[in-house]
């Protein structure tokens, strides 16, 4: 907007400034101040990313240390923070953000708004949910926890009591751990609120329920999920800390408290959680398989249903977490039906993207190579969640290395290909440079490689026995070697993910420009320039299917027809 | 027999291989297992085929500009693919449900072994109630025959962080939980050593609070119960260090935690050490029980086990040496 429009001349100063440092305050005040989606949305995602590398490192010490039995690399103290951060970091301050970071950039796009529901909330929530990731980690400067100055949590990513109390738990180091999780669980919420808020009442004119992008039932289901999953969470961490300093006894198990009771709390919001993490991934490749297949995507009814559908069962499975902890028989019957239910839905996701994918003409981009390997990947995640689910069988694999290959294959496998290929495709939107190909094609390949020798022999040491969260094994179990393949492994995907990040910088700078719609899409944001405008759209759109785009393109086939 | 030799083999892979079953709950486990492998194993075969097939040959082809047809979906399919996997998991939750009932809700028969496990950090109690005596760290049970069968059942007790009592080969996890007494039972069918450990993070050690089981003969078993029974064997040919290392160990902190059955050492913190010499392994099978490692674990349990909650207890050298060599008294 000119300064003329201004109805005070010179109320706002609109001098460009000429310094560099000028400049870079100003740039500076301009990210730290708006309440832009765009905005905000990169920035969770760069927050993510910096979470990424932190998270990663920890990863690499852990297998560093379990190379060889009886490693001294680390002391056992520094591997218990270790796996503690990583887990915690990994869930809440890498996926949770990156995911919050696309939600809250496509949205609105997708939904041809201007801005989310709530855009000052939207900026509150960012940055409550990145101060609850440095709080974490300034438990390393502040910590003086069990083992004196300066200690990070060590009560592993679900802190189950008593571990947490402060017998076991003397110093600070889990007070940052809850707190940490307090703080950004406000921030969770607030996203949660405002995704449903904006995808319910900001629509543009005619988008019917029925006639929004899946992204975004994805989203809407998510958002929802965070509501009922994040309270329960706060409870407990508020119950944790009267117990911890007001003399409180729900999980003093020394004055008649209750650990199970933390487990139930903990699962209750950890299983849905999974779904808060995996709703949006589906949502990429709803989105990425249609695009690149040339189809629509194939039964959208069924899909929204199936969405809904795991949205409710998710919130009815939690204690298959703890099939081990000694609930009645029937309890864990219970509990083997309702997972195993929830294979039905999802089941139905990966059928109906395999017909979106069958008769069509599947161009090869590297956002479709990351959702094809999606794909294989969360197909495997799902049948030995299966085997998982099997109250018996959990009893043997459960707290094992397969349990670990299991959830990683769901993270790393499932989720995180989904959000390189997200990457990969709305890149282009956001800054308006392509990512580089040959970068991309040396990251997925050397992840894919890295990401199968690591988690697929995963699976065989758990079922040679051996344990998570242990700093060392014994040797003659027959695990030696499973874990230098693993730590293989590790390399090549700390390769890869170099590549990738790496290609992020350099084709912010250097990479081919790309054009309003590099990928022949079919939805809102791709009729916007990239990147967008700060109002995203000069004209509100109006649509008349599901996708808009395709109408325009294919005027004597438009899907408006048929739905 | 072909049944036995595959056992063979897979324990001989390794000796906490879930494939391996030596005792109902894990062999009933392993069946079930057969089963969910063999019903996913055909899904993944079916359906990454599925993906394969249209992942090459839908790719589009050098040269094609034309959009493919529009298919939105397909009611009956999906009708399809949503009630067949209905029937699959009604299967597997049906399968599934027996073996919890088989499991969870066995009944204990006459003659049953008993004992309570107690969690620790980061080592094993076990009582033996029955027989009226207390051990630590490498548990004893009779072997099970199928006819006359004398399974063992456990009543897990913590002291205070979670654990989880895991020896693959005999049955899966059960947590030992403060406030919440559980049960498991196990009733091996040879007889022999089997491995496990701790299987739920209680702490700083938690990778060295490792379970030793050892299936005994019926005879075995019995002679075992009866030496553990005795109380220490004290002055039958002593030496003077040894004499010495006993009134070092009475005066200084050592009894704060440990028993000595006949002696005024009563402590229950740390292992019972009665018959310390009768185990094969310190420290919950960090180390072999022999003079040098109980020496160095005496004198510092950090060399072996870093994080243990036993103390350093700045002794002389000359007290540790007796100490130990009191200690290699107790048979």
């Amino acid at each position: 907007m000119s300064s003329n429009s201004v109805p005070i001349p010179d109320a706002i100063d609109s001098t460009k400034p000429t310094s560099g440092e000028a400049w870079l305050l100003e740039a500076l005040h301009e990210w730290v101040i708006t309440v832009d989606h765009k905005k905000l949305g990169i920035m969770y995602i760069v927050a993510g990313l910096f979470f990424l590398l932190l998270g990663g490192l920890e990863a690499v010490i852990i297998r560093i240390q379990l190379l060889v039995p009886h490693a001294q690399f680390v002391s056992p103290e520094v591997f218990n923070r270790m796996f503690t951060m990583h887990g915690t970091t990994m869930i809440f301050f890498v996926i949770m953000l990156i995911l919050f970071g696309f939600g809250v950039y496509l949205v609105p796009l997708m939904i041809g708004a201007r801005d989310m529901a709530f855009p000052r909330l939207n900026a509150w929530g960012f940055w409550m949910s990145t101060f609850g990731g440095l709080l974490l980690y300034f438990s390393f400067v502040g910590g003086d926890g069990l083992y004196g100055a300066g200690t990070a949590p060590d009560v592993g990513w679900w802190a189950y009591a008593p571990l947490t109390s402060r017998a076991f738990s003397p110093g600070h180091s889990t007070d940052y751990w809850t707190v940490a999780l307090l703080v950004s669980g406000f921030g969770s919420v607030a996203i949660g609120a405002n995704l449903v808020a904006t995808i319910l009442s900001m629509r543009c004119p005619r988008m019917t329920l029925a006639r929004m992008p899946l992204l975004c039932w994805l989203y809407l289901v998510m958002g929802a999920l965070l509501l009922f999953t994040i309270t329960p969470l706060t409870a407990a961490q508020l119950m944790l800390m009267v117990d911890r300093y007001l003399g409180g006894h729900f999980f003093d198990t020394q004055a008649g408290g209750s650990a199970v009771l933390w487990m139930h709390f903990f699962w209750i919001f950890g299983h849905p959680e999974v779904y808060v993490l995996v709703l949006p991934a589906f949502g990429f490749v709803s989105e990425i398989v249609p695009v690149f297949s040339r189809k629509p995507i194939f039964g959208y009814p069924i899909m929204v249903a199936a969405t809904v559908g795991i949205g409710f069962i998710s919130l009815s499975v939690w204690a298959h977490h703890i099939f081990t902890m000694g609930m009645a028989s029937y309890s864990n019957a219970f509990f083997v039906l309702t997972t195993m239910a929830i294979a039905v839905p999802t089941g139905i996701k990966i059928f109906n993207w395999l017909g979106t994918m069958w008769g069509g003409k599947i161009r090869y981009e590297l956002p479709m190579l990351f959702c094809v390997a999606f794909l294989f990947q969360f197909l495997v995640a799902g049948l030995t969640g299966i085997m998982l689910g099997s109250a018996p069988f959990n009893w043997q694999l459960n707290n094992s290395y397969f349990v670990v290959a299991h959830f990683h294959y769901v993270i790393v496998g499932g989720i995180l290909f989904a959000i390189l290929g997200a990457f990969y495709y709305w890149y282009p939107k956001m800054t308006g440079r392509l990512l580089n190909q040959t970068l991309g094609l040396w990251n997925f390949w050397l992840l894919l490689i890295g990401f199968h020798l690591t988690f697929d022999f995963m699976h065989f040491a758990g079922i040679l026995g051996m344990v998570r969260r242990i700093y060392t094994y014994e040797h003659g179990r027959g695990w030696e070697f499973w874990n230098v393949v693993i730590g293989v492994g590790t390399l090549f995907q700390v390769l890869g993910l170099s590549c990738f990040v790496f290609n992020l910088v350099w084709s912010y700078f250097q990479g081919r420009p790309a054009d309003r719609d590099p990928w022949d899409g079919w939805t809102l944001e791709w009729a916007t320039a990239s990147p967008p405008p700060e109002y995203n759209f000069s004209v509100l759109p109006e649509v008349k299917s599901a996708r808009p785009l395709w109408d325009l393109k294919h005027p004597e086939d438009p899907d408006w027809k048929y739905q | 027999m072909s049944q036995l030799s595959s056992t063979l083999f897979a324990a001989q892979m390794s000796p906490t291989n879930i494939f391996a079953p030596s005792s109902t709950p894990a062999d009933s486990i392993f069946r079930l297992s057969l089963f969910v492998l063999a019903v996913t194993g055909a899904i993944f075969v079916v359906v990454f085929s599925m993906l394969l097939y249209a992942a090459v040959k839908f790719r589009k082809r050098e040269g094609d500009q034309a959009e493919p047809l529009q298919i939105y979906g397909s009611a009956n399919l999906e009708l399809a693919w949503t009630v067949l996997p209905i029937l699959i998991v009604m299967v597997l939750f049906l399968s599934s449900a027996r073996v919890i009932h088989a499991i969870q809700d066995a009944r204990k028969p006459d003659g049953a072994n008993e004992v309570t496990v107690v969690g620790h950090q980061f080592w094993w109690e076990y009582r033996y109630s029955q027989y009226g005596f207390v051990t630590a760290n490498e548990l004893h049970v009779p072997v099970s025959d199928q006819i006359h069968p004398t399974p063992t059942f456990l009543t897990l007790l913590s002291a205070d962080t979670d654990h989880d009592f895991w020896v693959p080969r005999l049955a899966g996890k059960t947590d030992l939980i403060p406030n919440h007494p559980n049960r498991t039972w196990i009733d091996p069918y040879q007889t022999g050593l089997y491995l496990g450990q701790c299987a739920q993070y209680c702490g700083t050690e938690h990778a060295k609070m490792l379970l030793r089981v050892y299936v005994d003969s019926r005879a075995d078993f019995d002679h075992w119960v009866k030496a553990q029974q005795q109380a220490a064997q004290l002055n039958a040919g002593m030496s003077p260090g040894a004499t010495q290392g006993r009134r070092v160990f009475e005066r200084t902190a050592c009894i704060n935690c440990h028993a000595v059955a006949g002696t005024i050492a009563a402590g229950r913190f740390g292992p019972d050490l009665t018959h310390l010499m009768s185990r094969d392994t310190l420290a919950a099978g960090a180390a072999p029980n022999t003079p040098e490692n109980l020496r160095a674990w005496i004198q510092n349990p950090d060399t072996i086990k870093p994080g243990a909650l036993m103390p350093a207890m700045n002794l002389n050298d000359k007290e540790f040496d007796q100490i130990t060599a009191y200690l290699l008294t107790l048979h």
